[in-house]
């Protein structure tokens, strides 16, 4: 494998935010995913769960609703506006006020022509869905206390709201409330308290599902008005309810932590079915605020950041990739950017960057797994603020270090950055007028140009020089793909640019001539990480469904390894894993050497030797250890994992041969959450 | 020697011939807990399988109003027959399915199925069908079990076989807990390890659902006990963690699913739903009956503090008791899940008994280990738990790894006046704490009053005790041999000042060369005493604390001493550890004989010359019984229980039995009791003695099986009264009337009084009964009376019963051509009663 200086870098504070609410498109199988902090993160549930596109959130946006209508995404917040998305610029594409104070929910029937929200004034709005726009069609009836949740009977024709102490059913063509559902407080708790309905869900033989703060889950008859049976699941709130497309299963989160199964059975023999209470799934710490119910899992998240699917062993073959419990916490895209040559690391947060310089030591000698004592400490160097309300969507820093560039949707900006002895930064005014709104930035190796991507997978080059910069060329794609890049390579040596898009379509630009130079052949799975060679001018891909293609740029070809690699498939373990690999390098020493990660492992993949039998061992680093030097050869094969690096943000290889490993360990991130609800625990 | 030895060894293989009239029992003292006992319809008995028996208990007076005996190995099962609640089904490892009448504790059949019966079910659904659990090879000790139906013939034959079995589910637990029927029938649910198997027997299909063996959150799923809800399509399973799932949709192979209830922190043992499927019941370690709320999850009631673990729990029919066995063999009647209301108590079964088993002299009653720090008093002939004497007097904590002061050493004076006892705690591996504590019987209030507390009385743990055995000696002695290398013999001083009483003092400190005191025995007389010092046998005299002699012929450390009685006092018995038996005459000083067994227990016959040597070998325990002037077994018996015996006690009989069969004898002054490994109490019975109790059970069933009510009772016994006499004067045999008095007067006291007829018709009869009669006017009297109740004759059982009695007798006199007007309805009224009795046998 190698042996190498290591950087354990464990500085980077990067806390993702609390997920707020969810939604899932079951035609398009994705899942529209809203955090604390504004943003909006969409995941391909078809495509191993992968987190092709993020919307970055925006400052004062407390999105408490997201909604697909069709292909399309609503979102509503506290702020009173409902904006939809455009899901190809990654940007809000219009907003609009609904005048009704803070919106808590919204809802879309199911023929996807209206939209109806929820205010904090208490007035069920209902918005036109039009080809462009929305536009406010009327009001219901207006009631005492906010609308907190909000759910259509399929037939479009009543609408179910919950509120403080009661659900409202609504006839949805008058406009008029036909019945009031009381719910009862918890018992022995004081008068004053009010009960909050947090969600209702609206079935389509008229029973509506309601969960309260009083821990309650409940099952009405809607035609009538009545109650019909109480489940007390929690001693906490009752947060969200979901229920699946079939009407047959209904999830229920809590503020435990808890997400409790409901199932329609009958439990006598041809006796009409009813909803039992069945499993309890319990996988988070926090709050669950938002649910989803897909045809095969149950996903939930809330406060412990944590997205959580988790399959129905009932729905799903046993023993199999999908019958696995997943757990999300980090983003599948690099929030940190390696200077080769300068040994600097950029950290990018929402709302500012970090630079920091690493540590030095002048230990040479030592065993392997010896801690080397640290002669300077890690450095920070600055912390730039963002400028604006918007995110930072992007961020790159120079391999030399000395320029900074980052993106919101709003625009970009570039620093140039000295830090040899006195650190100063200073703004690059004057940009070219095309970068206002870019998804990606890369700068090339010598640090002379800068790449961004624009809209229509078109890319922007921008040459650099001593404080100034200049548009050189728009590169654009021979394919008509609309759909945003997400990934960027350069080559070492400049010739090349490589650009992958979520069409899962990689185009390679020639940087000499300009202009296009081929494109890989599409694999139905999206990259999730490209690089290029530096002697071989290969590409390297590895895509969502973990697999590696090796493209000759030269040939315009898959080369040899890749042949023989798809020929004879990849191990099912490696296979198995469950997060993308997110970062490729390779070692300047060993061109046979490439270096790539996801979050639990790295691995060196040397194309040198033979690739791994489907019965032997993928995870043999120590019983290669252990065998005489003699028999490791024998043993050994092309895939070189260490998990010794857990929960690794990156892996990059330093021109000085030493290895920056960023880890964000899971339990840091817990442990800055908020205490969760009191529980008893037995024994305590 | 070697000679001797040898010609012990051939007489033992020559006795081996199998006495076939001495059988091992379990008598007295047997497991309740050992199956879940049934409630009978009417909730006012409970019928639960003790040993080779039956017992049927009052749920509200705890007492034991009748006990079923018949089958000849552990009863398995008890079940109410589904189509006659008055009729119970009970299964034994014996092979056989008995059908009872437990109200008048008839046998009414007996079917045979010939292979050991694990556990036994009915349902509604399946009428004359039982199911029972059976190994699955032709191999009895197989591991594997099947469920098998069996059709029970209907004829009225008392014994029927039903050989022929049809398999319904194979694989099962034998554990009757894991599986249950449900909805009346429709469907079965069996758990084993990992798997639930569930079939319906209409479509004839099973659907299997697993578990996966253990997670990462350290769950442990297997399946402990199984419960069906009466009318909905759920089963409960209790689970190894403590966890219950119900489990539902279990029609669907792929789409099954199941919710989960956890209160338990360790394994469910027992579940059951309530008749409604309202509630669900279910126990564990915890001795604490929790009732869910069916589809209130949330909702459970707790019935905490009820002293030991659950094993069992019962409802009854109607749902208005719940029963729960406990591990401490007890059952303990609840009513509608908020009040114990009755607790029968089984003989206390901990984990290992620390003390000899006793015989205390004046109850008669069996000394053991009971309840943590207690020792217990349980009478076998009487089966009943006497009392529990606290012997510790200290808080018993339950917690994991804590040790506790616990009674190890217990030793009865002879006349039953003195109780010693020893209790230890092991501190750590070298700190014994130690305490002996000598209890004087109270006349007054009939039990142990503690006299001295002598703390500390040796520096190691005490390995022997006893006290000296001369019923007449002025003082009593008590001798006690520790690990330390001394005894001390401990005697009764007078007082010192006025106020205080006697108490006990150390009289003598004895040690042998440093070596440790393994054993202890007085000799009969008293005059004697010899204790074994690891090879050495050392003989001293009490009197004189003289050391008299030493017995060390044979190399080995000894085990276990014991001196001959009466006529064979004069021999001195010993076990050593290199697996001999050896016999030293006192008189010369000498080995008399030796032979070589591994004997684990040696014990005197405290009545008779004979001694029982309990010899472990290959796994199973032998038995052999001698006297020991002749190293010739009087009896020997091969195989008596598997395992080995080490604890075992010669119970003195109430009256002694005249069998004159030789290889009986020695069970007519004592009866033998050991534990076997299992911790069951075994006896040994002989089959005159069997003959007889069947014989007075039997008695007792003609003369109860009459009453069908207590009111039928009265006025029968009225009628037996009034119809013997006449058959008297035809008979030339005199009677006293006294008699027929005191049987009414035992009728009128035995009844409750809760059944009796109204106070001013038992007086007329109550003074009738004690009249002398006179025959002239006594033929008046009955006209008018048989007239009246001409009507009542019909269904009157009472009658049949000594009609079929005086029938010989009745013969030659109505063969004779002038008949009286009574002899002829007499003879009209057997005639009739006659019919309907056979009638009534075949029905049932």
């Amino acid at each position: 494998m190698g042996e190498f200086k290591v950087h354990r870098v464990r500085f980077f504070d990067y806390m993702p935010s609390a997920i707020r609410t969810m939604a899932f498109n079951s035609r398009s199988e994705r899942l529209a995913l809203a955090r604390a902090d504004g943003a909006v993160e969409l995941f391909n549930f078809a495509d191993n769960y992968f987190q092709d596109k993020v919307i970055p959130g925006r400052e004062g946006r407390d999105t408490e609703a997201l909604c697909w209508v069709g292909r399309r995404l609503f979102s509503a917040g506290l702020n009173g506006e409902i904006t939809e998305y455009d899901l190809e610029k990654l940007r809000p594409r219009y907003t609009v006020a609904a005048f009704g104070g803070a919106i808590w929910t919204m809802s879309s029937n199911s023929q996807g022509s209206l939209l109806a929200v929820g205010c904090e004034d208490g007035t069920v709005k209902i918005f036109e869905v039009l080809e462009e726009t929305i536009r406010h069609q009327r009001n219901l009836a207006r009631q005492k206390g906010r609308i907190v949740s909000l759910s259509w009977h399929p037939s479009g024709t009543l609408i179910a709201a919950g509120m403080m102490d009661m659900i409202q059913i609504f006839d949805a063509e008058t406009g008029q409330a036909t019945h009031r559902l009381l719910v009862e407080k918890r018992l022995r708790a004081s008068k004053s308290v009010e009960v909050v309905v947090w969600s209702v869900v609206f079935l389509s033989d008229h029973t509506i599902v309601s969960g309260d703060s009083a821990g309650k889950v409940q099952m009405w008859d809607g035609s009538t008005g009545t109650l019909i049976r109480t489940y007390l699941v929690s001693k906490w709130d009752v947060l969200a309810l979901a229920v699946s497309q079939d009407e047959r299963s209904l999830v229920a989160g809590t503020s435990e932590g808890t997400v409790i199964q409901f199932q329609f059975l009958s439990t006598v023999d041809q006796q009409p079915e009813e909803w039992i209470r069945t499993r309890t799934f319990k996988n988070h710490s926090h709050d669950v605020r938002a649910l989803a119910h897909t045809e095969t899992a149950v996903v939930s998240g809330g406060m412990d950041v944590q997205l959580v699917v988790r399959p129905l062993l009932d729905k799903v073959e046993r023993n199999t990739q999908e019958a696995a419990l997943r757990k999300i916490a980090f983003p599948h895209r690099n929030l940190v950017c390696c200077a080769k040559k300068a040994g600097l690391l950029l950290f990018q947060f929402p709302e500012h960057l970090e630079v920091w310089r690493l540590g030095e030591s002048d230990g040479h000698a030592g065993r392997p797994g010896d801690r080397l004592p640290v002669k300077r400490k890690p450095e920070k160097l600055i912390e730039l603020k963002r400028k604006g309300e918007d995110h930072i969507c992007c961020s790159a820093l120079s391999p030399c270090g000395g320029w900074i560039a980052y993106s919101t949707v709003s625009g970009v900006r570039l620093y140039r950055f000295q830090h040899n002895n006195n650190i100063r930064i200073s703004k690059v005014s004057r940009l070219p007028k095309v970068l206002c709104s870019v998804q990606q930035l890369c700068f090339s190796s010598d640090s002379s140009k800068l790449f961004a991507s624009t809209s229509h997978s078109s890319l922007i080059v921008v040459g650099l020089n001593q404080s100034e910069c200049k548009y050189l060329n728009t590169l654009k794609p021979k394919s008509d793909s609309r759909q945003p890049v997400h990934l960027l390579a350069a080559s070492d040596d400049g010739r090349w640019l490589a650009a992958a898009n979520t069409d899962c379509e990689i185009h390679v630009y020639n940087l000499e001539k300009m202009k296009i130079h081929c494109s890989v052949p599409i694999h139905s799975s999206c990259p999730t990480a490209i690089a290029i060679h530096p002697v071989t001018s290969s590409l390297v891909a590895v895509h969502a469904d973990q697999q590696i293609f090796e493209y000759s740029l030269e040939l315009k070809e898959y080369t040899e390894w890749s042949r023989k690699l798809q020929k004879q498939g990849l191990h099912s373990l490696w296979l198995e894993r469950d997060t993308p690999v997110t970062h490729i390098t390779f070692n300047p020493r060993n061109p046979a050497h490439i270096v790539l990660h996801d979050a639990f492992m790295f691995c060196i993949i040397d194309q040198s030797l033979p690739l791994p039998e489907a019965k032997a061992v993928l995870y043999n680093q120590m019983t290669l250890r252990s065998l005489p030097e003699s028999d490791r050869p024998r043993h050994s094969h092309a895939f070189k994992i260490c998990k010794s690096f857990q929960h690794l943000m990156c892996v990059s290889l330093l021109d000085d041969h030493s290895l920056v490993a960023v880890e964000r360990p899971l339990q840091d991130i817990m442990c800055q959450l908020p205490p969760p609800v009191r529980q008893k625990k037995f024994a305590t | 020697m070697k000679g001797q030895r040898s010609e012990g060894k051939v007489d033992c293989s020559e006795n081996m011939v199998e006495h076939a009239n001495v059988r091992v029992v379990h008598r007295g003292g047997s497991k309740i807990n050992f199956r879940e006992p049934v409630i009978s319809s009417d909730s006012r008995f409970l019928l639960c399988p003790s040993g080779e028996s039956v017992k049927v208990f009052s749920t509200s007076t705890e007492e034991c109003i009748r006990d079923l005996r018949g089958h000849t190995d552990l009863v398995t099962g008890v079940l109410i027959r589904p189509s006659n609640h008055l009729q119970v089904y009970s299964s034994s490892l014996d092979g056989t399915v008995r059908l009872w009448d437990f109200t008048d504790g008839i046998l009414i059949r007996t079917c045979v199925i010939g292979q050991p019966i694990y556990s036994m079910y009915t349902s509604a659904h399946h009428k004359g069908i039982l199911f029972i659990v059976i190994s699955m090879g032709a191999d009895r000790r197989s591991e594997l079990f099947q469920l098998v139906a069996v059709h029970l013939p209907q004829s009225g034959e008392q014994l029927v076989e039903a050989r022929e079995v049809s398999a319904v589910l194979s694989y099962v637990d034998s554990n009757p807990a894991t599986i249950s029927f449900g909805k009346g029938g429709e469907y079965i649910a069996s758990a084993t390890g990992f798997q639930l198997e569930v079939f319906y027997f209409r479509k004839q299909k099973s659907y299997r659902f697993f578990l996966k063996g253990n997670n990462k959150k350290g769950a442990k799923n297997t399946f402990t006990c199984v419960a069906c809800h009466p009318h909905e399509n759920c089963i409960a399973t209790g689970h190894e963690d403590g966890k219950i799932r119900l489990w539902r949709n279990f029609t669907d192979q792929k789409e099954y699913t199941y919710s989960t209830l956890h209160w338990h922190h360790s394994a469910v043992s027992s579940l059951r739903f309530t008749p409604e499927g309202t509630n669900l019941l279910s126990g564990g370690v915890e001795s604490v009956l929790v009732q869910w709320r069916y589809n209130q999850d949330n909702q459970r009631d707790f019935l905490p503090r009820l002293g030991a673990a659950i094993t069992h729990i019962t409802v009854s029919p109607d749902g208005s008791l719940f029963c729960t066995s406990h591990s401490d063999n007890k059952i303990t009647v609840i009513q509608s899940c908020v009040k114990v209301s009755a607790v029968i108590q089984g003989l206390v079964k901990g984990r290992s008994i620390r003390t000899d088993l006793m015989v205390d002299p004046c109850s008669k009653a069996l000394v053991l280990n009971g309840k943590p720090g207690h020792l217990q008093f349980y009478s076998l002939q009487r089966d009943k738990l006497l009392y529990n004497l606290d012997i510790v007097q200290q808080e018993y904590i339950h917690e994991l790894g804590l040790e506790q002061m616990e009674v190890v050493k217990a030793a009865f004076s002879p006349a039953g006046n003195w109780l010693a006892t020893v209790e230890e705690r092991k501190q750590s591996a070298t700190e014994v704490e130690l305490n002996l504590k000598l209890w004087e019987f109270d006349q007054q209030t009939q039990s142990f009053v503690l006299n001295t507390t002598i703390s500390a009385p040796h520096e190691a743990q005490i390995t022997a005790m006893c006290f000296c055995q001369a019923a007449d000696s002025q003082t009593t002695m008590l001798v006690s041999a520790s690990k330390e290398g001394h005894f001390k013999a401990w005697q009764l001083e007078p007082a010192h000042t006025e106020d205080e009483g006697p108490s006990w003092s150390c009289g003598f400190v004895g040690a042998y060369h440093g070596l440790v005191p393994g054993c202890c025995c007085f000799s009969a007389d008293g005059s004697l005493l010899a204790v074994g010092f690891q090879e050495v046998v050392t003989v001293w005299s009490p009197v004189s604390w003289e050391l008299l002699t030493t017995l060390s012929q044979p190399p080995g450390i000894i085990r276990n001493l014991c001196f001959g009685r009466l006529s064979c006092s004069k021999y001195l018995l010993g076990t050593i550890s290199n697996n001999m038996l050896c016999c030293w005459n006192l008189l010369t000083c000498s080995l008399e004989w030796s032979t070589s067994m591994d004997t684990s227990l040696l014990l005197a016959d405290p009545l008779s010359e004979n001694m029982a040597a309990f010899c472990s070998q290959a796994g199973c325990t032998d038995l052999f019984v001698f006297k020991p002037s002749e190293p010739r077994p009087l009896f020997s018996q091969k195989a008596v229980c598997s395992g080995k015996v080490t604890r075992a006690v010669f119970a003195p009989r109430e009256e002694m039995l005249e069998s004159c069969e030789e290889s009986s004898q020695w069970l007519n002054h004592s009866q033998l009791y050991f534990f076997n490994q299992n911790m069951d109490l075994l006896s040994f019975t002989t089959k005159a003695e069997e003959d007889r109790l069947m014989a007075s059970s039997k008695q007792l069933m003609i003369d109860d099986s009459v009453a069908m009510t207590p009111f039928y009772l009265l006025l029968g016994k009225h009628r037996q009264q009034e119809g013997n006499p006449e058959a008297d004067s035809s008979l030339p045999v005199d009677r006293a009337a006294l008699p027929q008095g005191t049987v009414a007067m035992k009728e009128l006291l035995q009844t409750p009084a809760h059944v009796l007829p109204s106070t001013s018709f038992l007086c007329s009869m109550f003074v009738q009964s004690l009249l002398i009669s006179i025959t002239d006017s006594r033929e008046e009297h009955k006209h008018s009376d048989e007239e009246l109740e001409s009507e009542k004759e019909e269904e009157d059982s009472e009658g049949e019963m000594d009609s079929s009695i005086l029938r010989p007798e009745l013969g030659p006199v109505a063969a004779a051509p002038p008949l009286s007007k009574a002899q002829i309805r007499e003879l009209r009224r057997v005639k009739k009663l006659d019919h309907s009795w056979c009638t009534g046998l075949l029905d049932s």
